[in-house]
């Protein structure tokens, strides 16, 4: 090709060559150009033009997850770069792919405080994976060739392209076959074959062996060889919350979640165990506790793909740097014959057996979600969860955003994932509240066969809810939102009730009424304040060709148990609210 | 806190070091010298670090996850030739001259320059010696000083070649020359 190309449509034809096809932003100034250029490929790049740039960030961070594929979002300069700050931030904390395209001054006004002038590259240098900024339409070819395969690649993160408007106004004859020259930037797939043996000894060995399954299976799509893995060995098996759907909760060798709000019998296990495995995880300090108190009897093999993530927060006596995937299929090849694995199999159904009786002594889910405090409540949030949980088993085909709090948690406790990976998605390392309905927006765009509920807080609800108005524009018919509607920023004021005295400083929280709300966007709005209602509200949500919003107006001060107070041993877990 | 020194090869991209001292800095702690400059490739920048950090191997493994750093490496221990350069501007009336000059030939340093009342002494050696030599100088009044940061290079056969990490043809060179 020799035709001299504006940079602006050099980006535009760089994103269909990586496979872009959808892209979330909104226009302005410094951009203009990438929009103006962007109407020729309509067909195939569609934009998607959200109400505020956060959203658009987790429009796209939402899409990543869903497929992993890159998402990709759009920023003017100014304000429109520093908007998606957050969503950034965020996506460096999940792993998740996202390409970040901001448009930014001429580069002849560039560090003299022009008119929507913000050194955005300066601003997210900590949180971007890597990032740029492109004052010279030559090198805008290459430069989007290596942001994505960046972003896409080894760790998977966030990388931020800066461009000013002139280098997308200049043209110039693209060179699309500049090889990649990046010698700092090698990631490692194959683990160590040498350490994969150590951690097969290891296990081998084990009376009590435990596998933490964490985002890596999902994101490197490991977990067929997971389960394979685990019931060759049969060992039983954590998922993080990030893990949820690495193996499926019906499934005999599936314990649940650890941490701070998994389960007694979870984090027992872990304090009991004498083998870690975990794979994919990264020892977050919400999973761990106290670090310093954690699996105090074990042997642990971390598996990652980040060099810089083993022995971070633990210490770890087999570390294996590598692709989750590629990790376990060298495993399972140099795993021993079964005969050899007799010994294994019988410590570990003694084990498994002793775990389960520790999940029927402890609160298990049925114990928690019928304890007798919730028996005079109009509306426990607990029979949402149960009525989502027991109506998406029996229809399949759906994916479920959570925002951040105590409806998040809840989620991931009460709902029976079993369903595979990347149907639950959620904010988990940032935890950042006004996640869930733009990031169900990107998820709709990706699965527009499947139904996506978003799960949210009345707080993370009001945080970012006008992206139902792009959820109409779109025409996404398959949004169902369910707001865990309790008045309040129901975790902080869970913490103000166990440890602060009942302060409820600046937690209380009052809102429209969300029904109306979002008959006003044009979408089914449905307010349930009785628990016999839910079941025909959630089967009148998927009744319904439309999107639709329903308000749980639920029973405002229920807490989140168990629970591990902050910076205390997971084995220190408090069931109610007289043991904090 | 101990003191670490840290070498690291950087392709000499735009922001690079920036990056490089946000990480520490992200950590809260103090950079107490840097000096960076070429290495012997092209297209890779050399830097040495001196750092009080509780935990350099993380430091040191996090530096890697920046796209641009080559090769980082806490020389701390290992036996190597450090250096610091120093310029002083001295207070030197005509009657203190012969002690100054006669004590900069003690330490081998030079001086660089004589003006009415001062002179610019330039000084290079180990970090102690320089610190040494400063505090030796002190007395005459020192109305200027610089120092370099510390660079470091290990000694004998291992090391830092940067030649090693980029493919001679590109060099390391962040964009290739294009059309």
């Amino acid at each position: 090709m020799t035709k001299p190309l504006t940079g602006a449509q050099i980006m535009c034809e760089a994103l269909i060559r990586e496979g872009v096809e959808v892209m979330f932003g909104i226009p302005g100034g410094a951009i203009m150009p990438f929009y103006y250029a962007m109407w020729d490929y309509r067909d195939r790049l569609r934009h998607v033009l959200c109400r505020h740039e956060q959203g658009a960030g987790h429009a796209a961070e939402g899409y990543a997850r869903a497929t992993g594929r890159i998402g990709v979002c759009i920023g003017t300069s100014g304000p429109g770069a520093t908007n998606l700050v957050t969503p950034i931030a965020d996506a460096m904390m999940d792993s998740t792919p996202l390409l970040a395209i901001t448009g930014q001054v001429g580069s002849h006004v560039l560090g003299k405080d022009a008119f929507q002038e913000t050194d955005i590259t300066g601003i997210t240098m900590p949180i971007t994976k890597h990032n740029y900024l492109v004052k010279n339409v030559d090198e805008l070819a290459y430069v989007f060739k290596e942001a994505i395969y960046i972003a896409t690649t080894g760790r998977p993160g966030p990388v931020l392209i800066d461009i000013t408007k002139d280098a997308m106004q200049k043209t110039t004859v693209p060179n699309w076959d500049i090889k990649l020259n990046l010698p700092g930037y090698k990631p490692t797939y194959q683990g160590n074959r040498r350490q994969i043996r150590e951690a097969i000894k290891l296990l081998i060995s084990a009376k009590k062996p435990l596998i933490i399954a964490g985002h890596g299976i999902i994101m490197s799509g490991a977990h067929r060889e997971l389960q394979e893995f685990a019931e060759r060995l049969r060992i039983p098996v954590v998922t993080t919350l990030h893990g949820i759907g690495s193996i499926p909760e019906n499934h005999p060798l599936c314990i649940g979640m650890p941490g701070m709000h998994g389960w007694v019998h979870v984090n027992r296990a872990i304090q009991e165990c004498d083998v870690l495995f975990n794979i994919g995880g990264r020892f977050d300090d919400r999973v761990t506790g106290k670090a310093s108190t954690f699996a105090p009897h074990a042997r642990i093999i971390h598996v990652d793909i980040d060099p810089s993530e083993i022995g971070k927060n633990v210490r770890v006596d087999v570390p294996i740097v590598g692709d989750a995937r590629l990790v376990l299929q060298a495993l399972l090849e140099d795993l021993p014959p079964p005969s050899e694995l007799a010994e294994l199999h019988t410590h570990a159904s003694d084990w498994m057996e002793h775990i389960r009786e520790m999940q029927d002594k402890h609160q298990g889910k049925q114990q928690y979600k019928n304890r007798a405090a919730m028996a005079n409540m109009a509306l426990p949030p607990h029979d949402v969860y149960e009525a989502l949980s027991r109506t998406l088993n029996a229809r399949g085909n759906y994916r479920v955003v959570t925002d951040v709090g105590q409806h998040q948690m809840w989620a991931a406790q009460l709902i029976d994932w079993n369903h595979g990976p990347r149907t639950h998605i959620t904010s988990g390392g940032a935890g950042t509240m006004g996640f869930a309905v733009p990031a169900a927006l990107g998820v709709a765009i990706a699965c527009p066969n499947e139904t996506v509920w978003a799960i949210v807080g009345d707080g993370g609800f009001q945080m970012t809810n006008q992206e139902m108005a792009t959820i109409v524009q779109e025409g996404l018919k398959n949004v169902k939102v369910a707001v865990i509607n309790n008045g309040y920023l129901g975790m902080v004021r869970q913490w103000q009730e166990l440890f602060e005295n009942k302060r409820y400083s600046g937690t209380p929280l009052s809102g429209p009424d969300f029904a109306k709300l979002a008959e006003a966007y044009g979408w089914k709005g449905i307010t349930v304040e009785r628990s016999e209602d839910v079941q025909d509200a959630i089967d009148e949500a998927h009744a319904t060709d439309g999107p639709v919003l329903i308000d749980f107006r639920v029973e405002r001060e229920v807490n989140v148990f168990p629970m591990v107070p902050q910076n205390k041993s997971i084995g220190e877990m408090i069931l109610s609210e007289t043991q904090a | 806190m101990k003191k670490h020194t840290i070498v690291a090869l950087l392709q000499d991209r735009p922001g690079v070091l920036s990056r490089v001292i946000g990480l520490i800095r992200r950590r809260g702690y103090n950079i107490e010298s840097l000096a960076v400059g070429h290495s012997e490739t092209p297209g890779v920048s050399r830097i040495t670090i001196v750092v009080e950090s509780e935990d350099v191997e993380q430091v040191v493994k996090q530096l890697y996850r920046l796209i641009e750093v080559l090769k980082v490496s806490d020389v701390t221990d290992d036996p190597t030739v450090e250096r610091e350069m120093t310029m002083i501007k001295l207070h030197a009336p005509p009657a203190a001259r012969h002690e100054i000059i006669s004590m900069c030939s003690v330490f081998g340093a030079r001086i660089v320059d004589v003006g009415s009342n001062t002179m610019i002494i330039e000084m290079t050696g180990t970090p102690a010696k320089v610190e040494n030599f400063i505090e030796v100088v002190r007395p005459y009044g020192i109305k200027e000083m610089m120092r370099t940061g510390r660079i470091a290079m290990v000694r004998g056969a291992r090391g830092h070649n940067a030649g090693e990490y980029v493919e001679p043809a590109t060099n390391g060179v962040a964009v290739p020359a294009l059309n």
